[in-house]
């Protein structure tokens, strides 16, 4: 059967016990896409990964790869292979014969898994790499050399177990980069789970959003920063302002929450009883006279509490009248406010469709 | 200057139990067995220097065919050691947790809490012709009359195994301990089968381990003197006897000394060429062990 997708997962749980770690997760991953799964740590991912990669065994459902069902099948069969949170490399073998491994498994003459794995290491820029220790290799090169071991078996799918956690952060942003750039060069599927929203937000063409076993949301960077579905997605992908109250008037996707203070937000959305409203600092806009806001909905007035200065994402802390917590705003490095001081007084105000408002 | 004096004598007091223990007991017995060695009885009471025990060794059938023998039986029984202890040390390494593993090592060591002796005289309890194993087998009618199994290799090569299995288990169990179970995943990720994974990773990780392990093995082994004598009886033929007739019984200390040099030579020999054959050295060996 010709399928359109690499991967499909089709109602499959997890249970431990008693405890779900993966909840009847279904989703589907096209080929050459950037699938991410972002989670929380203890929210499954690492499991339902395990489970394609098949180290751990679902309790119910399927897991097909290209139409294929990989139940019973055992792990060193599957056309899926994994690149591992500490990267996993054989300290006992050279560079060149971590490559050749997996080609020597499947029976490839030595001379040939040689030659090939010579030309992977160059495809990733290790040219003449292969007579070297992997303890005597930077991190950067190590990651490259778990990629090729993997690549070098022109596998359907490429997991990647959060494989960047190691590295220092300089580093981890140039191979978030090199990363994306190899899925496109080799057009494989790669499956990768993170914690981190930034390496999924930079690197993904979709993301799964996955909190306590389930999957919040599935869509593309975009849809879940501007679009979340839920509260826990909201909150959890990219910075936000958190606010809570009741709802009061509602029609037509536009609602009113108004807050323990009694100050009245407008957003969109529906909220029962409860409601939680979020509204991201860069929508916050600020300015010292309060008529340059005149046309916004939501308008307040504060105090700088605290100036978080991080070159272009430097942002204010404002105490805000009507608030429990100061509000979150975005300060741009360029404009009337860059010398901005604690204590000053400052208007914040934002529209109705930045605010995203969902019953708590 | 005087505390510098003071140090100097803690330093040295410090070391003293060593130093008399290395010098008393392992150096100066050597260096007398080394001269006692190369002396020749010319005369009543008279000794003159002479290479003439060492050529007895040759010319002599009896002692180089048990010093062979008990070379090639030292080099089996390690090996057979080696394969009975590599699945337990796995198994305590990497499957059992926790307090199990605690317990199967406190199971592997129990048994040393009771003297050698007395652990070999169990095994000729349980093997000798009105023992255990042949009262069992003439019950359930599997043999018409008493079986002995003592006094033979097979017996002497399970005492020695047994003897041996806990300093073979424990150094195993410590190299394998360090192996990164993801490595071991990636192993089979990568399409290894179990056969491949055991030979390309495990095997390669645990190296340092086996080799401590063969080491005390077969030193033990060569120089274990209870359990051939008292598991192969005449048939053991084991060359610490040998020693012990030369010196004790025949009251002939030189050529005692001389088979005793040999011994030595023997066992440093065999040590020095696993080590080469192995590529290890002895260094990261002594640490794992």
């Amino acid at each position: 059967m010709a399928s359109s997708t690499d991967l499909d997962i089709v109602n499959v749980t997890k249970r431990f016990g008693s405890h779900a770690a993966v909840d009847d997760v279904s989703f589907s991953v096209a080929p050459g896409e950037f699938f991410s799964i972002l989670g929380p740590s203890g929210c499954g991912k690492t499991t339902l990964m395990r489970m394609i990669a098949g180290f751990e065994h679902p309790t119910s459902g399927d897991i097909r790869i290209r139409g294929k069902s990989m139940i019973g099948v055992p792990a060193n069969k599957r056309p899926v292979n994994m690149v591992f949170q500490s990267l996993a490399l054989f300290p006992m073998m050279t560079v060149g014969e971590n490559v050749a491994y997996g080609l020597t498994c499947r029976g490839v003459s030595r001379a040939e898994a040689e030659e090939r794995a010579g030309r992977m290491l160059e495809r990733v820029g290790l040219k003449g790499f292969g007579e070297r220790r992997v303890t005597a290799l930077s991190g950067g090169q190590r990651q490259r050399v778990a990629i090729a071991r993997c690549l070098v078996l022109e596998p359907t799918l490429v997991l990647l177990d959060e494989p960047l956690g190691a590295l220092d952060l300089k580093l981890r942003e140039h191979m978030k980069i090199e990363l994306k750039q190899l899925q496109g060069t080799f057009n494989t599927t790669f499956a990768y789970i993170t914690h981190d929203q930034s390496e999924a937000l930079v690197m993904s063409d979709r993301i799964a959003v996955m909190n306590q076993g389930k999957f919040e949301q599935v869509g593309s960077p975009r849809e879940l920063y501007h679009n979340p579905a839920t509260p826990f997605v909201a909150s959890f992908v990219g910075e936000t302002n958190r606010l809570q109250g009741e709802a009061a008037a509602a029609s037509n996707g536009a609602i009113a929450v108004r807050l323990p203070s009694g100050a009245i937000v407008q957003g969109q959305g529906s909220g029962a009883a409860q409601a939680l409203a979020f509204v991201r600092p860069e929508a916050v806009a600020l300015a010292q006279d309060p008529a340059s806001l005149g046309n916004l909905p939501n308008r307040f007035e504060g105090r700088v509490s605290a100036v978080l200065f991080d070159g272009a994402a430097s942002s204010l802390l404002i105490d805000t009248t009507g608030f429990e917590q100061p509000v979150r705003a975005v300060l741009p490095q360029a404009g009337p406010l860059v010398g901005i001081q604690v204590g000053a007084p400052v208007h914040v105000g934002w529209t109705a469709d930045a605010m995203k408002v969902f019953a708590a | 200057m005087i505390a510098k004096q003071a140090s100097r004598l803690t330093l040295f007091l410090l070391l003293a139990p060593a130093i008399l223990w290395l010098g008393l007991l392992i150096v100066l017995p050597h260096v007398e067995i080394l001269v006692l060695s190369f002396s020749e009885r010319v005369a009543p009471r008279v000794y003159a220097f002479g290479f003439g025990n060492y050529l007895e060794f040759f010319t002599e059938p009896l002692y180089w065919r048990t010093f062979a023998r008990t070379a090639f039986m030292s080099i089996l029984v390690t090996a057979l050691t080696l394969v009975l202890a590599f699945p337990i040390a796995l198994y305590i390494a990497r499957v059992a947790q926790g307090r199990l593993k605690a317990m199967l090592l406190l199971l592997c060591l129990l048994p040393f809490w009771v003297s050698e002796l007395v652990r070999t005289l169990g095994w000729m309890i349980l093997l000798r012709e009105t023992g255990v194993i042949s009262y069992a087998l003439r019950s359930i009618g599997l043999a018409g009359q008493p079986v002995e199994l003592l006094y033979n290799d097979g017996a002497v090569i399970l005492g020695l195994v047994y003897g041996g299995l806990l300093f073979m288990i424990v150094p195993l169990a410590n190299a394998l301990e360090s192996l990164e179970p993801a490595v071991v995943e990636a192993g089979y990720d990568l399409g290894g089968s179990r056969w491949t994974v055991l030979r390309r990773i495990v095997i390669p990780h645990a190296m340092p381990g086996i080799v401590a392990g063969c080491i005390i093995v077969f030193m033990l082994t060569v120089g274990n003197f209870a359990t051939p004598v008292l598991l192969g009886g005449k048939n053991g033929l084991w060359f610490t006897e040998q020693i012990y007739a030369q010196f004790i019984t025949r009251f002939n200390w030189p050529q005692g000394a001389a088979f005793g040099m040999l011994l030595l030579l023997l066992s440093s020999a065999i040590v020095w060429l696993g080590l080469r054959l192995t590529g290890q050295s002895l260094g990261t060996t002594l640490k794992q062990a």
